[in-house]
């Protein structure tokens, strides 16, 4: 299989392939068959697992931000003791906090932004090229994509690095420009610049890929229309492009903010370990408070308050995947 | 006349290719550096002004990060967490999809929601209290521990994936094999099955990568002796600095495998991802 194919993928249940809203969309008279035991026992063992490895802890972590829970109680010395909403006041009346979630607010609509933009307009280029040019630039992206990220940080931080690393020997040679030396992680706002860059970097691939399979689905017949109307090309990619794929577009948007609200090898690993304060996000910051203050509840108190500003987000992402579940 | 009409489209593709080609120069030099890093011997990689072509290419790194720690133990430990994760996750995963793609129930839809909704939860959001529990079980440091919780994010993906490669398959095979005689079960084992195996093995393979990739459990979960093939890279930074040309050399091993795996599913499962619309 060659990589050129990967824009091209045959079957992608988009939504716009949904049958028309007349059409039942769930025959029941087809689906059931034997009442609601079989498909119930299918999905025990799901459940079941599930419920062990996610649905404890996920309690666990809403227990534990209502307690007080560090060294002592790990090891068992003293009980844990509920304390209400003691750790959520000391972590909202805590301005580093707030520092913290603006910064991570900021840097993952940096990210999306870019992405979303990049990936679009990458999509569009991968349609205007020949073939073998679209060839190398899907070998490219299936790469990075494959990447791990774990890899891709360690190579980013060699990229970056202050004395030996290329980009500093590359913007050197441009005239007048001396970077051989220059720290881009001496102050949080450049190195996140240069973690955006890496997050960007990594989630492009999937970005093009999936939106590639939708332009495929614009029908040509409607664009030639607006274009002999007289639309231009911004024209025609505002009123008929982009509606078509809005429903992919808004699924990669939120996905894409979930992923990089939730972003933290990219920053732990680029900081080794050890982020300073002006790097910290939110997933950084909780772990910091659990792991190395070792108080598990305000790490915890965190976490939790991470989940709840993503709630709003997932609600306009799962509106969306319920529609591609009930279009079968 | 006839000359320009023919040039002006040819040479505004000339222009889409050179910002093709840009981005593809972009898109893979960090690719292309790490391997040129790589095979470049250890002395040419501290050069402040570094040739971008490979001058000579020497091998001598590989072995250099094969010396600086154990590797073997941890791509092994890192196999067998995958490979147990990605089997239970594809038996367990598969008849949940089936429940929820060929079978109406009553909360079916809750069914659907708690899948989705799982997958939105932030893995280091879990750690705190995943840590805590693999404590009280004594599975800390265990590889059956952190198999437990990588099936916290590869069951969902499974299912969800899974079933959108179920219902790619048309209801009517299986119900003209049950005209034909085959019970349920069987006209699902001996028509579906078969044409779901390609998408089970994309979908294994991709479970695989998403495993064999983790990063934070791995790094948490288990202690230095025990670690694992990703946290394994952190070994080459040390107090007195980092080796650069031999990590290099042990990010090509970690990423040329798993690139290739990715290269030989991925078309698969951008269909699978679209509907399953799952990464990392």
């Amino acid at each position: 299989m060659s990589a050129a194919d990967t824009t091209t993928p045959t079957k992608v249940p988009l939504p716009r392939q949904a049958p028309p809203p007349t059409a039942p969309i769930t025959p029941p008279g087809r689906r059931t068959s034997g009442g609601a035991t079989v498909p119930w026992a299918l999905l025990a063992p799901c459940l079941l697992i599930l419920a062990l490895v996610l649905g404890y802890p996920l309690v666990r972590l809403v227990t534990l931000s209502f307690q007080e829970f560090g060294q002592s109680q790990l090891w068992g010395f003293k009980p844990a003791e509920s304390v209400g909403f003691d750790n959520f006041a000391e972590v909202l009346g805590d301005g580093e906090f707030w520092a913290v979630v603006v910064r991570t607010v900021v840097f993952a609509a940096a990210c999306v932004l870019f992405t979303m933009v990049v990936g679009m307009l990458v999509a569009l280029l991968l349609q205007r090229v020949s073939g073998w040019v679209k060839t190398l630039i899907n070998i490219a992206l299936v790469a990075s994509w494959g990447m791990p990220i774990i890899v891709a940080t360690t190579v980013f931080k060699w990229l970056f690095d202050s004395d030996y690393g290329i980009f500093n020997a590359l913007l050197s040679k441009l005239p007048g420009v001396d970077m051989i030396g220059h720290n881009w992680f001496a102050s949080g706002p450049e190195g996140l610049a240069v973690i955006t860059l890496l997050v960007v970097w990594g989630a492009v691939p999937f970005v093009v890929i999936t939106l590639s399979a939708g332009l495929t689905q614009v029908p040509k017949e409607l664009e030639e229309a607006a274009r002999l109307d007289g639309a231009g090309a911004w024209g025609v990619f505002r009123y008929v492009t982009l509606p078509i794929l809005k429903p992919i577009v808004v699924m990669l948007t939120t996905l894409s903010v979930i992923w990089d609200m939730g972003v933290f090898p990219q920053v732990f690993v680029m900081r080794n370990g050890h982020p300073e304060a002006e790097f910290q996000l939110l997933t950084t910051y909780s772990y910091d408070k659990a792991f190395v203050v070792n108080d598990y509840a305000q790490g915890s108190a965190i976490a939790l308050l991470t989940v709840v500003l993503l709630l709003g987000v997932i609600g306009v992402y799962m509106r969306q995947m319920l529609k591609i579940g009930e279009v079968e | 006349m006839s000359t320009a009409t023919v040039s002006g489209p040819r040479r505004s593709k000339l222009g889409w290719n050179l910002l093709g080609l840009l981005v593809f120069v972009t898109a893979g030099f960090p690719v292309y550096w790490m391997l040129n890093t790589a095979f470049k011997p250890a002395k040419d990689a501290i050069d402040p002004d570094p040739s971008l072509l490979p001058t000579s290419i020497t091998f001598a790194n590989f072995s250099r990060a094969l010396d600086i720690a154990d590797f073997w133990g941890p791509v092994g430990r890192s196999l067998i967490v995958s490979l147990t994760v990605v089997v239970i996750g594809i038996a367990v995963g598969m008849l949940a999809a089936l429940a929820i793609s060929r079978f109406a129930f009553r909360g079916r839809k809750v069914v659907i929601v708690g899948i989705l909704a799982v997958q939105m939860v932030p893995l280091v959001a879990m750690i705190i209290p995943v840590f805590l529990l693999l404590n009280d079980l004594g599975q800390y440091d265990r590889l059956t521990g952190l198999i437990i919780t990588y099936l916290t994010f590869i069951l969902p993906f499974t299912v969800w994936t899974l079933r959108g490669f179920i219902v790619n398959i048309p209801r009517e095979l299986e119900e003209a094999a049950m005209v034909d005689g085959c019970s349920r079960t069987t006209a699902f084992l001996r028509v579906v099955f078969p044409l779901l195996a390609p998408g089970m093995v994309a979908t294994s393979v991709y479970g695989f990568i998403q495993a064999w990739n983790e990063y934070l459990y791995a790094l948490m979960l288990m202690s230095q002796q025990n670690q694992t093939a990703t946290v394994w890279l952190g070994n080459f930074t040390t107090k007195h600095g980092t080796e650069y040309a031999p990590m290099m050399a042990g990010s090509t091993m970690m990423a040329v495998p798993i690139v290739v795996l990715f290269l030989l599913v991925q078309r698969k499962m951008a269909a699978g991802l679209t509907a399953g619309a799952v990464k990392g």
